[in-house]
């Protein structure tokens, strides 16, 4: 199978979002006929024999990196991962309807409202591990702010000071209540996403649309999906 | 001490130089056997004459003033200053002018992507020679030179620009519409394409329908068949057009097929009719690029039609290397 992970001509190489997003990905994959058994397993491997097509497993946001390069034909990942990182080009396929999330701008609980702390004050800081995103949506607005760039568990920011609000990515908003923080300003909504190496859309164009038009298929069966 | 270079340029050490004379020199004498005569421009020109050629998109990253306080610029590609030259210098000269070159060209990077500021670009514009003919012609040459240097797998897209904006003011999209879908069209966000012309409320569901199945329509003359079942008149026409490039193209003795994507919009604003791009499935990214742009040259103050392809050098090691072919001469 390792020969084979360098032969354009070999099995289509789709990239899987390892993650909060992949039992979704994985039910997915079942639905449309590829085999996901060797990836439930617990195997410290990377790369997975997915019957028609090689499964090669990574984090969310490497896979613009994998599928802009053509590392990888073709992968999943979310909407909020291909726009903070719009300068990897790659063919945005299908919606697929999964691990539904908000990006949004949150400040304490009790604070005053962002308008009018940026009213007062002029300039507010923002940590974020989405820069790109952040900074296009203020910019928008004309609203001044700067940006703290953290890496990990960004609600810590303004309950110990570092910035006066964050902007992240919200599915339960579980983890801001805990922390005392409330959703103020919702900046887009994401979902999951097939996406396709620009080369390999062309020259591999059947399999790719075949697996676009599968999965368009069951994502359009499923009830309750956006 | 190590005295580093700027990101995204490089040295070229003695093995990869032979390499890629090798492959300079099979392109030349492709050029040349198919009445290409080589011309070179400067590096630096002055930055409203580039600007000229295309104002949105081709703006260089690079531009300084020199001695004198004039705005200079590093070219981005070969077209504009090509078309500069032969409205300066060929006026007096009957067409068709048939040029080619080997150059560096710069345009700006991300950090730390691999990608190149400066990177070889060897190609040719046929200016003079209008319609399918001309459009045929360089199809047929850059079919040969693909094969000269050994990359007899690669694809060469065909597509037209006209189709896309055709098809939706056909169906009733405003500009403002057209020109959202069509900047989300060039960054390949169907999805996007899709949800904006819903949103738009200007387009029925069929219509919307229709345009995004034009974006994913691509293979061989197939896709022609179905293209005439979409659109209206003025779709119908651009349709007509390509249709005719591709049966002209066809006719040549073309050693691969040409593959048909009707979706392709290309990111440089110049092209009026047909685009083309080269794709091998060793190299992740598009590995040459051309098409007709019959508007540039009369920004220089010259009527001519002009069509031309350019190939990146680099990428077309890459994928000599990927395919396990070292050198040039197979």
């Amino acid at each position: 199978m390792f020969d084979e992970l360098r032969n354009p001509d070999g099995k289509l190489k789709l990239a899987v979002p390892r993650g909060a997003l992949l039992g979704e990905v994985l039910d997915l994959l079942d639905k449309v006929g590829i085999e996901t058994g060797e990836v439930r397993g617990d195997s410290r491997s990377l790369v997975f024999d997915g019957g028609q097509l090689t499964l090669v497993t990574m984090r969310p946001s490497d896979v613009p990196t994998y599928v802009s390069a053509g590392a990888a034909d073709v992968g999943i990942t979310g909407k909020d991962v291909l726009l903070e990182q719009g300068d990897r080009p790659v063919y945005e396929l299908v919606d697929l309807g999964i691990g539904p999330c908000r990006m949004v701008l949150a400040t304490q609980k009790g604070d005053v409202a962002p308008t009018e702390h940026q009213r007062r004050l002029g300039m507010m800081k923002i940590a974020t591990k989405y820069k790109r995103i952040a900074e296009r949506y203020f910019e928008e607005q004309g609203r001044q702010v700067e940006l703290v760039e953290v890496k990990g568990s960004i609600e810590l920011a303004p309950l110990v000071g570092l910035a006066d609000g964050i902007v992240d990515l919200v599915a339960t908003g579980r983890t801001l209540a805990e922390n005392n923080l409330e959703v103020r300003e919702e900046i887009l909504s994401s979902t999951g996403r097939l996406v396709a190496n620009r080369v390999s859309y062309r020259i591999r164009r059947e399999e790719v649309d075949d697996l676009a038009a599968r999965l368009r298929r069951v994502v359009n069966e499923a009830p309750g999906v956006a | 001490m190590i005295q580093p270079i700027p990101p995204g340029t490089r040295d070229v050490l003695p093995d990869e130089m032979r390499e890629l004379r090798a492959i300079q020199s099979a392109l030349l004498g492709t050029f040349e056997s198919a009445g290409f005569r080589e011309v070179r421009t400067p590096t630096l020109e002055y930055a409203n004459a580039l600007e000229l050629g295309d104002g949105a998109s081709a703006g260089s990253a690079y531009r300084f003033f020199d001695e004198r306080g004039e705005l200079l610029a590093l070219r981005t590609d070969m077209t504009i200053p090509i078309a500069r030259l032969v409205a300066d210098r060929f006026r007096e000269l009957e067409p068709p002018h048939r040029l080619s070159y080997f150059a560096n060209a710069y345009r700006a990077v991300t950090p730390q992507r691999g990608e190149l500021r400066e990177f070889g670009q060897a190609g040719v514009e046929l200016i003079g020679v209008p319609g399918h003919g001309g459009t045929a012609e360089v199809v047929e040459l850059l079919d040969r030179s693909l094969s000269a240097v050994g990359l007899g797998e690669s694809v060469i897209g065909l597509g037209h620009s006209r189709l896309w904006s055709a098809l939706l003011e056909d169906a009733g999209a405003s500009p403002a519409t057209i020109a959202r879908a069509s900047e989300l069209l060039a960054s390949h966000d169907l999805v996007g394409v899709e949800v904006a012309l819903r949103d738009s409320g200007e387009l029925g569901g069929d219509a919307v329908a229709e345009a995004v199945e034009l974006s994913q329509l691509r293979g061989g003359a197939e896709v022609l068949e179905r293209a005439r079942e979409l659109g209206g008149e003025k779709f119908s026409e651009a349709v007509a057009r390509l249709t005719g490039t591709f049966e002209e193209v066809s006719g040549r003795r073309l050693s691969r097929q040409v593959l048909l994507d009707l979706g392709m919009l290309r990111e440089i604003g110049y092209y009026t009719g047909s685009t083309i791009e080269v794709y091998d499935a060793a190299v992740g990214e598009i590995i040459g690029g051309g098409g007709r742009y019959d508007g540039l040259m009369s920004k220089f103050g010259l009527e001519l039609p002009a069509a031309g392809f350019t190939l990146y050098i680099e990428r077309i090691h890459k994928a000599q290397l990927e395919r396990g072919r070292g050198s040039a001469d197979v």
